[in-house]
């Protein structure tokens, strides 16, 4: 019996968090599919309807703002912390005598919570006394920079703050990167007298896709996330102008009571990130397995 | 002469990319600044001056009044609870989480039943999904269990959502210790808990050391569930900044914003300053698999 017990322990051992996974992320997951197709609106309601939530969800302007905003803002974000952060890595990838000082620059607001970013830069980019006024005092006075209460240009705003944050993160993805490149190629390439530019664009970066791949998933993560950074940045407004579909969940489930439309956003959001995930953790899986 | 050109070109192009990368400095380090130096100010100061001046009279004031009488709504008790709610908070769940993460690991990576990969795949991918899709029934379950709105029960969820990547870490970092080392135990007759003790966590030193960092910085810097979860006095600190920076009675002090945004980022900025090594290699762990 002790023998047996002794055998069985390392599944006795990780039994107790896999049943907690189980049940708190896919347990959960199917709770919130089920009440989003029930007519749930302050409690829960348990019979299914159908797909009444959805339906509302879809023809909700205020979704679609937040369905285009994170399109915007997704793209944008991505796009730039990308290319920002490899302009970085390659630059300090030149043999720089004191980089380990300006890495730790780059990098430190990645350590920073949303909402210490959020208000520092709606402290910045507040029109009456942030860079607008910093520029209109130094002589510039037809100077305008309101973005921050434009609706049509606050979710902007957002993509600076969370550029500002991420980037450096990327860079440090990028530089373990480049140097991981094998450097017997990178010598021959010099001494065929293969420009540095080519050496990048042709040998460096097409060798590092799978950093590419794995930045590009961070970052979709991150931004489809991104809730903290619009709570403290600009609270989803003016307006609903920068709100994203986790305001948009969070704003149904905490402060409407319409609970059915939580669970509804809720799992689109899911779906949005399965469809980014999935396909990259199968082909790790996969990778690994082989 | 060519020769001397050339080498005159090469150290204009070094400057170049010390200014440019020195640029990119100024604007990581911008934002900070201003916050420090914003914090530092009479509202006067801030109102008639520019937001890059240094302040002319330093005042601590705003510091004082961050920590202990600004006003998250109606209570005026500044900062300074909901600081030491967070770290109530984050020991306890850091802790556990870890302590988990490390047996599990050690479960996943070194006594592979049948089933085990199945197990650590599904757990693995609990921590891509957007937690919006488990806050709804995660609020009813703290109610069942009585710990709606205290700080046990954000104890619990940060534990519960933190597994998958600390089981991660662990995994694989005693992944790439041989299976000898267990196999020649077992001979001698030690059992699992033994070998645990005895051979896997004297060696694990540098990858607690990056666990606890990650979930140090993830569960202080987290809003989500802080916001979702908590009452008033529960609160953790990202909750009670955002709502001093959001509070609409009296009088905007921004100064005072900034310094009760600096108090809230200094844990984890000082993690970072003292560990910053260990700190990276969590964030490109936790993205770069394998």
């Amino acid at each position: 019996m002790i023998e047996w017990l002794e055998r069985q322990l390392p599944k006795i051992v990780l039994a107790p968090s896999f049943f907690a996974v189980l049940v708190f992320v896919y347990g959960f997951i199917v709770w919130t599919g089920w009440v989003s197709l029930t007519r749930s609106r302050l409690l829960p309601k348990y019979d299914i309807v159908g797909t009444i939530q959805y339906d509302r969800l879809f023809v909700s302007p205020r979704w679609d703002t937040a369905m285009f905003n994170l399109a915007v803002f997704g793209a944008l974000f991505i796009i730039i912390s990308m290319l920002l952060g490899l302009l970085l890595a390659i630059l300090l990838d030149q043999r720089i005598r004191t980089e380990g000082v300006i890495r730790t620059i780059y990098l430190y607001p990645m350590a920073l919570s949303m909402i210490v970013t959020g208000t520092a830069w709606k402290w910045i980019l507040n029109p009456g006394l942030g860079i607008e006024a910093m520029v209109k005092g130094w002589g510039f006075e037809n100077f305008s920079f309101r973005w921050l209460v434009d609706p049509d240009m606050a979710i902007y705003t957002v993509v600076i703050a969370g550029v500002w944050q991420a980037s450096g993160f990327v860079m440090a993805l990028f530089l373990a990167g480049l140097r991981s490149v094998d450097e017997e190629i990178i010598k021959a390439a010099q001494i065929d007298g293969i420009p540095t530019w080519r050496i990048y664009s042709a040998i460096i970066i097409p060798s590092m896709a799978p950093i590419f791949l794995s930045a590009f998933i961070v970052l979709a993560h991150l931004a489809i996330k991104a809730f903290d950074l619009v709570i403290a940045l600009t609270g989803g407004g003016p307006g609903y102008s920068t709100d994203l579909p986790a305001t948009y969940m969070y704003a149904m489930a905490f402060s409407r009571g319409d609970i059915g439309q939580a669970a509804a956003s809720a799992m689109v959001m899911m779906l949005v990130v399965f469809a980014i995930v999935v396909p990259y953790l199968y082909s790790e899986l996969r990778a690994k397995n082989d | 002469m060519p020769h001397r050109q050339n080498r005159l070109g090469r150290i204009a192009l070094r400057w170049g990319l010390y200014i440019l990368l020195g640029l990119f400095a100024l604007y990581y380090l911008m934002p900070l600044f201003v916050m420090v130096t914003t914090s530092l100010k009479s509202l006067e100061e801030i109102r008639t001056g520019s937001l890059v001046a240094l302040p002319r009279d330093v005042t601590f004031e705003p510091w004082r009044t961050a920590w202990a009488h600004a006003c998250t709504g109606i209570q005026c008790e500044g900062l300074r609870p909901y600081f030491w709610n967070s770290v109530m908070l984050a020991v306890p769940a850091v802790a556990i989480s870890t302590l988990l993460g490390a047996i599990n690991g050690y479960v996943v990576a070194q006594w592979r039943f049948k089933g085990a990969n199945i197990i650590f795949s599904l757990m693995l991918f609990g921590c891509f999904i957007p937690f919006q899709v488990v806050l709804l029934p995660m609020a009813r379950v703290l109610g069942m269990l009585g710990l709606a709105g205290s700080i046990s029960g954000l104890v619990f969820v940060h534990v519960i959502y933190g597994i998958g990547f600390t089981t991660l870490f662990f995994r694989n970092y005693y992944v790439n210790i041989p299976v000898e080392l267990v196999k020649a135990a077992k001979v001698d007759g030690a059992g699992f808990f033994r070998i645990f003790w005895a051979i896997f966590l004297p060696l694990s030193l540098p990858i607690i050391v990056v666990t606890v960092i990650w979930q140090f910085t993830q569960i202080w810097n987290d809003f989500l569930f802080g916001v979702s979860f908590s009452q008033a006095g529960t609160q953790p600190i990202t909750v009670a900044l955002n709502n001093i920076v959001n509070s609409t009675t009296g009088v905007k002090e921004y100064n005072v914003d900034m310094a009760a945004a600096i108090i809230a980022a200094l844990p984890t900025l000082l993690v970072y300053v003292v560990a910053g090594k260990y700190f990276i290699r969590g964030l490109t762990a936790g993205s770069v698999k394998g």
